[in-house]
């Protein structure tokens, strides 16, 4: 089956249209003349000049950027280390509840998880600014890091680490020098999840902000519930080209290391 | 000491952050509607002992739930419209699958790419797209008009109509995938073997097709199924006030009605109702896993 | 015995590299090893054989430091291994999987466990050198393991084990990776490596063949015990139960009663109607014991006519010829319905098969030709 029959090409288009026309859309209506966002009056980038001149989203973007570095790499770390702990920890106390602990914030309802942490922060009488967002942030993104980080881990060769000690490694030599290389393209596909969790997260951060933080999709929202504007379909726009780009580099990028790899197995199939 | 450490660090920072919250919801929950803000009674000490402390429990946020029909309304209203829009994805989204699992093989990756990039995209800017479209005067209603098949705007945005479209455009990838996967593993010779033992084309896909996709069915529409549950984004940019959603009803009873301890009990009972498929949807994880071994 | 012979075991004042001193592992309620002592000797190649789950590689991984034993000890030129972690034991392994790590050259896998070592540079480029050139892989340095053919990668493996110059190298099925050919051909570059560098080699396997060509002893395991340990030699011919006799290579078993006749002589009445059969052993049997008589097929003549001054002669008829080539099996029927094997080599071109199915036939062998063995 080569060929697509009439039936499959219709479901692609119509079901890829049906995804991507909203956001052409979007994107053509930022460059219209009109304030109104309905009714094309001309091309027109004046509605990215005023976006660059609105202090109040930018400030909310440097925000969430920097709220999103700071979270995303430590629950890296952390998530990481749990996802070691999943895989290789063995048996300990409480493990069971560890692991739920892990795989329930992926599927808790995010307005059930923003209350919870906003009582927690009134309770011990933090205040809620941007050190509380980068906690309630790390601490869901963490979960999904180490669930992309485990599921390497599980397929993970174990005699590679045990070759390591065998050779004279200390355990923390072993994992710095073996196993993190080899599992860092996951660390990294956790670390970019994370990134892209903290960036777009709007519930989680409406609970955990205060006055003195607001962050990007906040902004939106609050802006976004008034009604459609074209100064935010500009700021979409942008969103989704910086998307566009980092997906499209990261698939040619794997493409290309499939393709060298297969090279490389003609060449030792040559060899023998 | 090191591995004490390396367990220490994850569980301690989970049990703060997450437990903790968790187990502090549920006290507030049962806690009397005070002042808005903190302590609450009963405050829990051990001084007291725990049949003080449970002798003072109040169930009265949860009795004030049950009998205030608002908040019944809200959590049918939210199973119904996350089933029916499950089923809606899944009507859309099978269909897609299907077709990419049959595409050449070179194209998949682009095509799985295509399905990923707006799962990377913002979740807000991608309900929000669909506002300029749905609105009386929106491209939909223009379109429409301009086919002649209506004669004057409808009304779409802020109904439950609109919350449907933009749950299944939103969650459209997590049910894709799924299926994709199940459906490209499928060995093509099946449905040969199949047609070669006297089905038709439409017989070998529901006697063969559809029963080995089914786990990616079954995973996707969960994945679909209990975010929805709790959805809150959508139903307060494309519902109306009509559209009761239990999410929406957490969130405007706190940061509206600043009424914490029914906020908690809110939460509390939509914790609860999200178990049952929670568990569904791990024992089938775990089911497939231990197939595949 | 001549001097030149390697046998370290048959002298009593010979310390043992490695000592097991009745030791036992388990895993929750499965024994994997059950009070097994042993001893290596220095320079020996040494085969752990036995199906799988019989506890071979649990040995193994004792000796390397990743599992320890629940009760006993282990030592390793006399001292105590127990408490000294696999990274600082003179023990090297080369893991089944061979375990290369993916993201080092082949150069950087062999000088892998010399740096850890922290010697100079220029004597780890040195070393490194010798290994390449010990497993002929000088070409290779710089590829990655996945650019390079599995014989090659099995080579890898062994010199980034070897590269340490340890003690003791402990091999897992180091050639079950490789197609058949190559495996024999490996077989006898692991044995002049393990010459030239004179390290002790333990070897895991579950080829027999496998374990005969290489090994200077063999530990046969089943479950968690040791059944024999002699050399390849002594395990075929003098094999010394039912199960090892069974285990290494092809046996016809015939069981029957003794009777003893003379000194070290006895008669096996094993078939009613039959003549009984004679056998020599040095194991002694009371008479009417039930024993087992193991003969390996091509000690067993076959011919046309009834052969003289045969101590064992049994009449059958051709029931299967299984034609390997070199050798032929015939599987003989007596009419008793009891099935020999009996083997011949085909040293000559011919044109026609000397027997051929349904031909009745006369097998025959030696008193000395059988093992006798207790049930």
């Amino acid at each position: 089956m080569n060929r697509l029959s009439w039936f499959n090409t219709v479901s692609l288009t119509l079901g890829f249209a049906f995804l991507y026309i909203p956001m052409i859309i979007l994107i053509i209506f930022s460059f219209n003349e009109s304030k109104l966002v309905t009714v094309w009056a001309g091309f027109s980038t004046k509605w990215y000049g005023e976006l660059i001149n609105n202090e109040a989203f930018l400030n909310a973007a440097w925000v969430t950027l920097k709220v999103a570095v700071f979270s995303s790499t430590i629950a890296t770390v952390l998530g990481t280390m749990a996802a070691y702990v999943l895989v290789r920890g063995g048996r300990f106390l409480g493990r069971t509840l560890f692991s739920g602990m892990i795989y329930a914030p992926l599927v808790m309802p995010e307005v059930i998880t923003g209350l919870s942490l906003l009582l927690l922060f009134i309770g011990i009488g933090l205040d809620r600014g941007v050190l509380t967002i980068v906690l309630a942030h790390t601490t869901f993104s963490m979960c999904y890091v180490s669930v992309v980080v485990s599921s390497r881990l599980v397929t993970f060769d174990r005699s590679l680490e045990e070759a390591a000690l065998d050779l004279g490694c200390s355990p923390a030599q072993a994992f710095r020098l073996v196993t993190l290389p080899i599992i860092a393209p996951a660390v990294i596909s956790g670390w970019l999840l994370a990134f892209t969790l903290s960036l777009d997260d709007l519930v989680i951060a409406s609970f955990t902000s205060g006055p003195s933080a607001t962050t990007l999709p906040i902004k939106i929202f609050s802006a976004v519930r008034l009604g459609v504007s074209p100064e935010i379909n500009a700021l979409s726009t942008i969103m989704i080209a910086i998307v566009t780009i980092g997906v499209i580099t990261a698939s040619l990028v794997t493409k290309q290391s499939r393709v060298r790899a297969q090279r490389d197995e003609q060449a030792a199939a040559r060899a023998q | 000491m090191r591995r004490f450490a390396l367990i220490a660090i994850p569980y301690v920072w989970l049990l703060a952050l997450f437990l903790v919250p968790f187990v502090i919801v549920l006290k507030i929950s049962l806690s009397d509607i005070a002042l808005a803000i903190p302590p609450y009674t009963p405050t829990f000490s051990w001084d007291d002992g725990v049949w003080a402390f449970l002798k003072q429990l109040d169930f009265e946020n949860f009795t004030w739930l049950a009998q205030d029909a608002l908040y019944w309304k809200a959590y049918l209203s939210s199973l119904k419209i996350a089933l029916i829009s499950t089923a809606l994805t899944l009507i859309v989204g099978y269909p897609i699958a299907y077709a990419m699992a049959r595409a050449p093989e070179e194209w998949r990756p682009t095509l799985m790419m295509l399905i990923i990039l707006p799962f990377w995209t913002s979740f807000l800017i991608r309900v929000y797209a669909w506002m300029g479209i749905l609105s009386q005067e929106g491209f939909l209603n223009q379109f429409l008009l301009w086919t002649g098949l209506i004669g004057e705007p409808l009304t779409i945005l802020n109904t439950s109509t609109a919350v449907y479209i933009g749950i299944v455009y939103t969650y459209m990838p997590f049910m894709i995938l799924p299926i994709y996967s199940a459906l490209e593993r499928l060995d093509g010779s099946l449905i040969e073997a199949a047609e070669d033992l006297g089905c038709s084309r439409a017989q070998a896909f529901w006697l063969v097709t559809i029963p080995l996709s089914k786990n990616g069915i079954i995973a996707g529409s969960f994945l679909v199924f209990i975010p929805a549950l709790g959805e809150f984004v959508i139903p307060s940019l494309l519902g109306g006030s009509d559209t009761l959603m239990i999410g929406k009803v957490l969130w405007e009873e706190f940061f509206s009605n600043r009424d914490w301890p029914v906020a908690s009990a809110v939460a509390v009972i939509l914790l609860l109702i999200l178990v049952v498929p929670i568990v569904l949807f791990q024992r089938n994880q775990q089911k497939q896993q231990e197939a595949e071994q | 015995m001549n001097a030149t012979v390697f046998a370290p075991w048959v002298d009593p004042d010979e310390k043992p590299l490695i000592r097991f001193q009745n030791v036992t592992k388990r895993f929750g309620d499965f024994t994997a090893i059950d009070d097994l002592s042993l001893d290596i000797f220095e320079k020996e190649f040494f085969a752990l054989l036995g199906p799988s789950g019989c506890g071979k590689t649990t040995m193994m991984r004792m000796l390397a430091g990743f599992e320890s034993p629940s009760a006993g000890r282990i030592e390793l030129a006399g001292q105590n291994i127990a408490p000294v972690p696999p990274n600082k034991r003179a023990v090297n392994m080369m893991f089944q999987s061979y375990a290369l790590f993916p993201h080092l050259s082949v150069w950087d896998n062999i000088a892998f466990g010399l740096r850890r070592d922290n010697l100079p540079k220029h004597d780890i480029q040195d070393r490194v050198e010798e290994m390449l050139k010990l497993t002929r892989l000088e070409k290779f340095a710089r590829r990655k393991p996945h650019q390079i053919s599995g014989g090659q990668r099995q080579r890898v493996a062994l010199a980034r084990s070897l590269a340490k110059a340890p003690k003791l190298l402990l091999l897992d099925e180091p050639l079950g990776a490789l197609d058949k050919k190559l495996r024999q051909d490996t077989q006898f570059e692991l044995m002049d490596i393990q010459e030239t560098t004179g390290t002790t080699f333990v070897i895991v396997t579950h080829d027999q063949e496998e374990a005969m060509t290489v090994a200077s002893r063999i530990a046969v395991m089943d479950e968690g015990k040791l059944m024999q340990v002699a050399t390849p030699d002594e395990i075929y011919e003098a094999p010394a139960t039912v199960y090892i006799a069974d285990f290494i290579g092809d046996v016809n078993i015939i069981e029957g009663r003794a009777r003893a006749t003379g000194e070290n002589q006895y008669q096996i009445d094993w078939a009613e109607g039959q003549q009984p059969l004679i056998a020599s052993s040095t194991r002694s049997f009371s008479n009417d014991q039930t024993c087992h008589l193991a003969i390996r097929p091509e000690k067993v003549a076959i011919s046309s006519e009834r052969p003289e001054n045969a101590a064992n002669v049994l009449q059958g008829t051709v029931h299967d010829i299984a034609y390997l080539g070199n050798l032929s099996t015939y599987h003989v029927k007596l009419p008793n319905g009891h099935m020999i094997k009996a083997q011949t080599a085909n040293t000559r071109r011919i044109a026609r098969r000397s027997f051929t199915w349904e031909d009745t036939v006369w097998l025959s062998w030696t008193a000395t030709a059988g093992v006798l063995l207790e049930s």
